[in-house]
């Protein structure tokens, strides 16, 4: 294990790499790959790794690169690919039909601003916009997050009690092009942590069958049911993955949540990606001054751990969330989950959305400040705050 | 009287019959619901009679057209070969993927795309073109029936002018894209045109397919009762008309660079091709310049092969 000082895309594009290069005495490993600011150091990375057993095909779309994956799982290798923004939504297509195939792709996407107006910065409305199809979402906090879940994340999506693919997301710049010390694992532990992948409906000449021909209500809806069972079966199964990580790379992955004074606390603030660090400093200081504040950091986001949150919010009265995407016409993903969780259960909790750093602005421990007190004052919820355009001012 | 209709080509009375037997694991099982005279069901036989007898295997990745509702429903299947249902644009690339893994472990077994006109000419078209410009180890097989067959009708664009769709409910005014010089230039190892009313050229094309490593492009020209307004019982008929009357020729190219024509016409009138389907409004199609069309580009053609022969 060497402690190198990395950027996000090189930990991802290492991670991806050495994963796939464990695979060499299965049936190697294939994936397609297209680039996209601020992704592409990830897709070089992979381009010039020197695969025992492997090809990386370098196409002409988005669309492709996750066809090429697909093809390439569907016929037993390990498969992964990374894109981001608009890429993303060029991929769509291909990337519900990984879902509903159960092929575990790992991706790692970089969150960047959807265009237009073109827009280069941080925002997780790429990744979010993916949210209802058969996918794992992390998101990840630094570097070290990145390498880390995106190892767990093969481990996770190949067992098959999920046969799911995962996305591991990082926020662009903050995490992608920023260097940060982190433990890269040496390619034997890679391979003692990961088993060989072993995809029980790959493509076999000696057994030929039909994928994704017609299918009637019934059986397409116990399709649906099957992949909620195995999304149901993902916090167990992470668990048993974080035992092994811990195990061989003798450090923690983190868990599906990540939480700071919530034992006591009347407030909790709830955010995702790097916005996680200046919370927890936030939080911090002002736990220190005796302020009742707890912190969430929500790391897998489908399937949502509802339960945990749930379980981690039982003293407080009122959260924050804050959400750097937004969904039109409604406000902040998360704090749509998030209240969906609490429904019928705590229904006199205040949930109050705070869009902070949406199309990549920077979210400062003054603007969480901010947040906090805002809450503070509050003694019902209302419309989304847009953070940084009046309520900031408003709010100071 | 040309003499095209002297020859009286009749449906069912082929004069080069295929000479292989159906195996008892057919590509395309019996008892599937494709429609009577349907050109793809045809072509999908006679490939997997031309693989048996080669001792050779497929799978076949097949996006949105009537040949992935061939399969019936699940679970049960007409195929009896892999086959995955890929997405409408991405075929070669779901191709590309496994056939990349097939070869990274030493595998046998062709990786097959199979795909109708709109899948090709149109919103596959740059996936194809990519996976071509990679030499993809991959057999790419277009069955053309010149129309979105399998939402009812539409045009494409392979569809020849003068064809009446639910899209020009008065004819195409357009022509038909050349997707042959399109794919010929790409130079990739094979492109040929296929008729499944030459039996005997097309087996021998799919052999030569099957003996060629990277990307092979094989164009069939795929009758469509439904869709052209035609006798089922007819279409081996039609296609033999359009490759007599020059409208369809038959040949292949390797590398993009030597050429050869497989059968030559014999200059039937093509009116007689367009009076045998009700898609085709007589007042749009001028017969005179589509006779000089057939016989320009197929001059042309002879230039190349002539030019530029293929040498075994």
């Amino acid at each position: 294990m060497a402690l190198e000082l990395v950027t996000g895309n090189h930990a991802a594009g290492y991670a991806l790499s050495v994963a796939g290069e464990a695979n060499r005495s299965a049936r190697g490993a294939a994936c397609g790959i297209y680039p996209i600011t601020p992704q592409t150091e990830i897709v070089e990375y992979v381009a010039k790794f020197p695969f025992t057993k492997g090809r990386v095909v370098p196409v002409e779309s988005e669309h492709s690169a996750m066809g090429v994956s697909i093809g390439a799982s569907l016929a037993g290798a390990r498969a992964f690919t990374a894109s981001s923004s608009n890429g993303l939504a060029y991929m769509t297509e291909n990337i519900m039909v990984a879902g509903f195939y159960r092929l575990p792709i790992v991706m790692v996407a970089v969150n960047r601003t959807l265009g237009p107006p073109w827009n280069i910065w941080a925002d997780q409305g790429d990744t979010l916009m993916l949210r209802d199809f058969p996918w794992i979402q992390f998101y990840c906090e630094d570097n070290q997050d990145v390498l880390d879940t995106t190892l767990l994340a093969f481990r996770l999506a190949e067992d098959h009690r999920i046969l799911l693919p995962a996305l591991v997301a990082m926020d662009a710049f903050i995490i992608s092009h920023t260097q940060m010390e982190t433990q890269c694992p040496e390619q034997e532990q890679v391979d003692r942590f990961l088993p060989l992948l072993d995809l029980p409906h790959r493509m076999r000449q000696e057994h030929p069958t039909t994928m994704g021909g017609l299918v009637w209500p019934l059986e397409g809806m116990s399709q649906r049911l099957e992949i909620h069972e195995a999304m149901a079966r993902v916090p167990e199964v992470y668990e048993e993955c974080r035992e092994a990580f811990r195990g061989e790379f003798e450090r923690d992955v983190g868990g599906m949540i990540e939480t700071f004074g919530t034992d006591d606390a009347d407030l909790v603030v709830i955010t995702s990606g790097t916005i996680a660090s200046t919370a927890r400093d936030v939080v911090r200081r002002r736990r220190q001054r005796g302020e009742r504040i707890g912190y969430i950091k929500i790391r897998l986001y489908r399937p949502f751990p509802e339960a945990a949150i749930v379980e981690h919010c039982r003293t407080a009265t009122k959260l924050a969330v804050l959400d750097r995407n937004y969904a039109a016409g409604q406000g902040g993903i998360f704090w749509q989950d998030i209240r969906a969780a609490f429904q019928g259960r705590r229904d006199d909790l205040l949930i109050q959305d705070y869009l902070t750093g949406l199309c990549g602005g920077d979210v400062t421990p003054v603007m969480i400040d901010a947040v906090i007190d805002d809450l503070g004052g509050r003694r019902e919820a209302g419309s989304p705050m847009w953070m940084g355009i009046d309520a900031a001012v408003e709010a100071t | 009287m040309s003499a095209g209709t002297e020859r009286e080509p009749m449906p069912g009375r082929v004069e080069e019959g295929l000479s292989i037997p159906c195996s008892e694991d057919c590509l395309l099982r019996p008892g599937n619901t494709n429609c009577g005279g349907c050109g793809m069901s045809v072509g999908l036989t006679m490939l997997g009679r031309v693989l048996a007898e080669s001792g050779d295997t497929c799978s076949l990745v097949i996006p949105a057209c009537c040949g992935i509702v061939t399969a019936g429903g699940f679970p049960t299947t007409s195929y009896g070969v892999p086959v995955v249902a890929s997405t409408f644009a991405a075929a070669p690339a779901f191709a590309s993927g496994m056939a990349s893994v097939r070869d990274l472990n030493g595998e046998s077994g062709q990786v097959i795309c199979w795909a109708g006109d709109g899948g090709t000419y149109d919103i596959g078209i740059a996936t194809l073109s990519a996976a071509a410009e990679r030499n993809e180890n991959i057999i790419y097989i277009c069955y053309d029936n010149e129309i979105y067959g399998n939402t009812g009708g539409q045009r494409s664009s392979a569809t020849p002018p003068g064809a009446r769709t639910s899209t020009t409910p008065s004819g195409k005014r357009e022509g038909k894209k050349d997707i042959m010089s399109i794919m010929a230039a790409h130079r990739i190892p094979y492109v040929a045109t296929l008729s499944i009313g030459h039996p005997e050229d097309y087996a021998r094309k799919i052999r030569t397919a099957l003996s060629l490593e990277g990307m092979r492009f094989l164009l069939l020209h795929s009758p469509c009762p439904t869709g052209w307004k035609s006798e089922p019982a007819e279409s081996l008929l039609l296609v033999r008309l359009a490759v007599a009357s020059g409208l369809f020729p038959l040949y292949e190219v390797w590398d993009g660079r030597t050429y050869r024509i497989s059968v030559e016409p014999d200059w039937t009138d093509p009116a007689e091709y367009f009076s045998r389907q009700n898609r085709f409004s007589d007042h749009l199609i001028d017969l005179d310049a589509t006779r000089r069309a057939c016989r320009e580009d197929f001059e042309r053609l002879r230039i190349l092969a002539e030019q530029f022969p293929h040498v075994d």
